[in-house]
C-alpha cells in the first residue's frame, strides 16, 4: 500500500517536474527543477530495489552534472531566452507550429503506449519474480567488471576524448 | 505490487516530455537538459526490465548510460560556451550559416 | 511499538545535537580564534562568555529582513532552506554508537543512528554533494556580483575537491567491503597487537589527510573560504542575506563541518571503539572524536592564510587528485595481495 502510494507521488512528481523543466524560459528554473526531477526519479529507483542506481543518480546527474550546466548558465547570465531578428523568419516560428510539435509529441506517447500494450506479462508485479537482494553493490561490482569489462574500459576511453574535446573546445578562444 | 507497465509507461511519458522539450523550446541549454530527461526515461525502463527479469545487468547499463550523459554534457556545454563566444545568444536559430 | 519511539527519540537526539553543535561552535571558534590572537573573547554574556551564542541567536532575530529589489524572490527565499536541509540530512546515515537495548528495556537491539542505509557512504557523499545549490542559488539570486563571483567560485572548488573526497572514500570502501558505516565502524573493533586499535586510519593515512583536507574545501572553511573571502567578496554568496536567513547559512556551515568530522570519525577514527569505555557507552568516545576534530577546524582557520584562487585549483587537481588516485591504486594492490 505504501509502496504504491510512493511509485504515484514519484512518478507523478517526476512527470510535473519534467513538464515544467520544458515549460519554463529562464533555463536557471529548468536545471533547478530537473534537479528536483531526478531526486524523484532516484525515489523510484529505490522502490525498484536499487539504491546503489539511485544514489550514483544524485551523485552524478544531480550532484556533478547539474552543477556544470548551472554553472555554466551563471557563466553566459543570459536569464531567459531571446527572440533574435532572425527568429522571425524562421519556418518554425509560424504559429500553430509548436502546436504541431505538441501533436507530435502527444503522438509519441500514444505510439509508444501502443507498443506497450502488446507486450506480454505487463501485468506482473514488477518485483514478482526475485527478491531485490541480487542486486547488491557487491553483485554489481562483480557483473560490471567481470561481464562487461570491455565496456566499462570503453567508457573510460569516451571519458578522456570527451575531457579532451570540452577543454578544446572551451578553450579554443585564447589559444588562436 | 505495481505492475511493470506502470514503470513504463511512466519512464514513456518521460521520454515523450523530453522529446518534446528538444523540438519546443529556443535555447540550448534547455535542449540538452530535455535530453537528459530523455536519457532518464530510458534509464527508469533499463532498471524496471532489470528488477522485473531479477538481474543487475539493467542497472550496469544504467550506469553506462550515465557515463555517456555526463561526456555529453561537458562536450555540448563547452560546445554551448563556444557558440555563445560567437554570437552572444543561445537561440539555435542563429547558427544557420555553416562557416564564419 | 517501543522501539519505533526509541528510534523517534534517537532522530530528535541526533536533530538537537545538531543544532547544539551550531550554537557551540560559534562560541568555541569565536573563544580560539581570541585565544590564538591573545584576546579574551566574548567574556561578558555568561561565566567565559558561554551564553554569547543565545545572544547573536536573539540579536539576529531582532534584526530586519531584507531582500535586493532586484533579487529573485523565489530562489532567495529558497537557497537558505536547501543548505540547511542538505546539511540536516547528510548526517542521517552516520552512525553514532553501538547497537543498544537501552538496558533491556526493548526486545530488539536499535543502532544509534538515523537511517541504516546499505550504501550509507554514498548517501553522505550524494546529499553533502546537493549542499552546493544552496550557495550557487544564494549566489545567484542575489543579483549582486560579489555573490555572483563567491557562487562561481564554490561551484568550481567543490566539484573539484569533491572527486579527491569520493576518491578517498572509495579506499575506505576497499578495505572495509562494505558501504554501510555500520559495518564500516564493527570493522575497525580491537586492537592489534593489543595496543594499536585497528583504525582505518593507520591503514589509510593519506586517505585520512586526504579526506581532512577535501573535508575543510568542501565545507567551505579557512584556508578554502573562497565563496565568502571577506577581504576580496565583502562576504561572498551571502552578501544580501541578513537576520534568520543570514543565520540560517552560518548554521549549515557549522553542522556541514561537525558531518564530516563524524565521517571521518566513523571512516578513519575508529566511530564509537576506543579503549576504556565499554560499547554500550561509544557514543562518548565518538562525541570525544568529533570534539577535537571540530576544534581541528577551527584551530588550522586561525592558523592559515587563505590561499590565492588558482592555488586552490591546482592543488585540487595537480596534487590532491593524482595523489588520490595514486592511494586508491596502492590500497587496492594491498587489498588484492592480503586477500589473495
Amino acid at each position: 500500500m505504501g509502496e504504491t502510494l510512493l511509485f504515484y507521488v514519484f512518478s507523478a512528481a517526476a512527470i510535473g517536474t519534467s513538464a515544467m523543466v520544458i515549460g519554463q524560459r529562464n533555463p536557471m528554473y529548468s536545471v533547478l527543477l530537473l534537479v528536483a526531477s531526478f531526486g524523484m526519479m532516484s525515489g523510484l529507483y529505490v522502490l525498484l530495489d536499487a539504491p546503489f542506481i539511485a544514489v550514483t543518480q544524485i551523485v552524478v546527474y544531480a550532484g556533478a552534472l547539474m552543477v556544470l550546466f548551472l554553472f555554466v548558465v551563471m557563466l553566459l547570465n543570459r536569464p531567459s531566452e531571446d527572440d533574435g531578428d532572425w527568429d522571425v523568419a524562421h519556418p518554425l516560428k509560424r504559429p500553430g507550429m509548436a502546436r504541431f510539435g505538441a501533436g507530435l509529441a502527444t503522438l509519441l506517447v500514444v505510439q509508444l503506449a501502443w507498443a506497450l500494450i502488446r507486450t506480454t506479462r505487463l501485468q506482473d508485479a514488477v518485483n514478482g519474480t526475485s527478491d531485490g537482494s541480487s542486486a547488491s553493490v557487491r553483485t554489481i561490482g562483480r557483473v560490471l567488471f567481470q561481464d562487461y569489462t570491455f565496456a566499462f574500459e570503453a567508457t573510460s576511453v569516451l571519458i578522456l576524448v570527451a575531457l579532451v574535446g570540452g577543454v578544446y573546445l572551451a578553450n579554443r578562444e585564447e589559444s588562436r | 505490487m505495481i505492475p511493470l507497465g506502470h514503470y513504463l509507461i511512466v519512464s514513456a511519458v518521460l521520454f515523450a516530455v523530453g522529446s518534446a522539450g528538444v523540438f519546443m523550446r529556443r535555447n540550448l541549454i534547455t535542449i540538452l537538459l530535455s535530453i537528459e530527461i530523455m536519457l532518464n526515461a530510458v534509464n527508469l525502463a533499463f532498471v524496471a526490465f532489470g528488477r522485473h527479469a531479477g538481474i543487475v545487468d539493467g542497472q550496469i547499463i544504467v550506469a553506462f548510460v550515465m557515463t555517456v550523459a555526463a561526456a555529453e554534457a561537458a562536450v555540448g556545454l563547452a560546445i554551448v560556451v563556444a557558440l555563445f563566444r560567437h554570437r552572444e545568444s543561445l537561440n539555435p536559430d542563429a547558427f544557420t550559416s555553416l562557416k564564419w | 511499538m517501543l522501539v519505533v519511539i526509541a528510534q523517534i527519540v534517537i532522530i530528535l537526539i541526533a536533530f538537537v545535537m545538531l543544532l547544539n553543535v551550531a550554537a557551540i561552535m560559534v562560541w568555541v571558534e569565536r573563544k580560539v580564534c581570541a585565544l590564538i590572537q591573545q584576546r579574551d573573547g566574548p567574556n561578558r554574556v555568561g561565566p567565559y562568555g558561554l551564553l554569547q551564542p543565545l545572544a547573536d541567536i536573539i540579536k539576529l532575530i531582532m534584526k530586519e529582513e531584507l531582500r535586493p529589489k532586484s533579487a529573485d524572490a523565489i530562489l532567495f527565499t529558497l537557497a537558505p532552506i536547501i543548505s540547511a536541509v542538505a546539511a540536516f540530512a547528510a548526517f542521517a546515515p552516520v552512525p553514532f554508537g553501538a547497537q543498544t537495548t537501552l538496558f533491556g528495556l526493548l526486545d530488539r537491539p536499535v543502532g544509534l543512528q538515523v537511517a541504516d542505509v546499505n550504501v550509507g557512504m554514498l548517501l553522505v557523499f550524494a546529499i553533502a554533494s546537493m549542499g552546493v545549490y544552496g550557495i550557487v542559488l544564494a549566489g545567484w539570486a542575489s543579483n549582486n556580483k560579489y555573490s555572483l563571483l563567491g557562487a562561481l567560485r564554490s561551484s568550481a572548488q567543490m566539484i573539484s575537491y569533491e572527486l579527491s573526497y569520493g576518491t578517498a572514500l572509495a579506499g575506505v570502501v576497499l578495505i572495509a567491503g562494505s558501504l554501510s558505516l555500520r559495518e564500516v565502524v564493527d570493522g575497525q573493533a580491537g586492537a592489534w597487537f593489543g595496543v594499536l586499535p585497528k583504525w582505518y586510519l593507520f591503514l589509510q593515512p593519506v586517505g585520512f589527510v586526504i579526506f581532512m583536507i577535501a573535508g575543510i574545501a568542501e565545507t567551505n572553511r579557512a584556508p578554502f573560504d573562497f565563496p565568502e573571502a571577506e577581504q576580496e567578496l565583502v562576504a561572498g554568496y551571502f552578501t544580501e542575506y541578513s537576520s534568520m536567513r543570514f543565520a540560517i547559512f552560518y548554521m549549515a556551515e557549522y553542522i556541514n563541518m561537525a558531518t564530516v568530522s563524524a565521517m571521518a570519525t566513523t571512516l578513519f577514527l575508529g566511530g564509537w571503539h576506543g579503549p576504556f569505555i565499554p560499547a554500550e557507552y561509544g557514543w562518548i568516545w565518538f562525541l570525544i572524536k568529533v570534539s577535537f576534530l571540530l576544534f581541528f577546524y577551527v584551530w588550522v582557520r586561525w592558523t592559515l592564510p587563505r590561499y590565492r584562487y588558482d592555488q586552490l585549483m591546482q592543488f585540487g587537481w595537480k596534487w590532491l587528485l593524482p595523489l588520490s588516485v595514486i592511494n586508491l591504486l596502492v590500497t587496492a594492490a594491498g587489498v588484492l595481495y592480503i586477500n589473495g
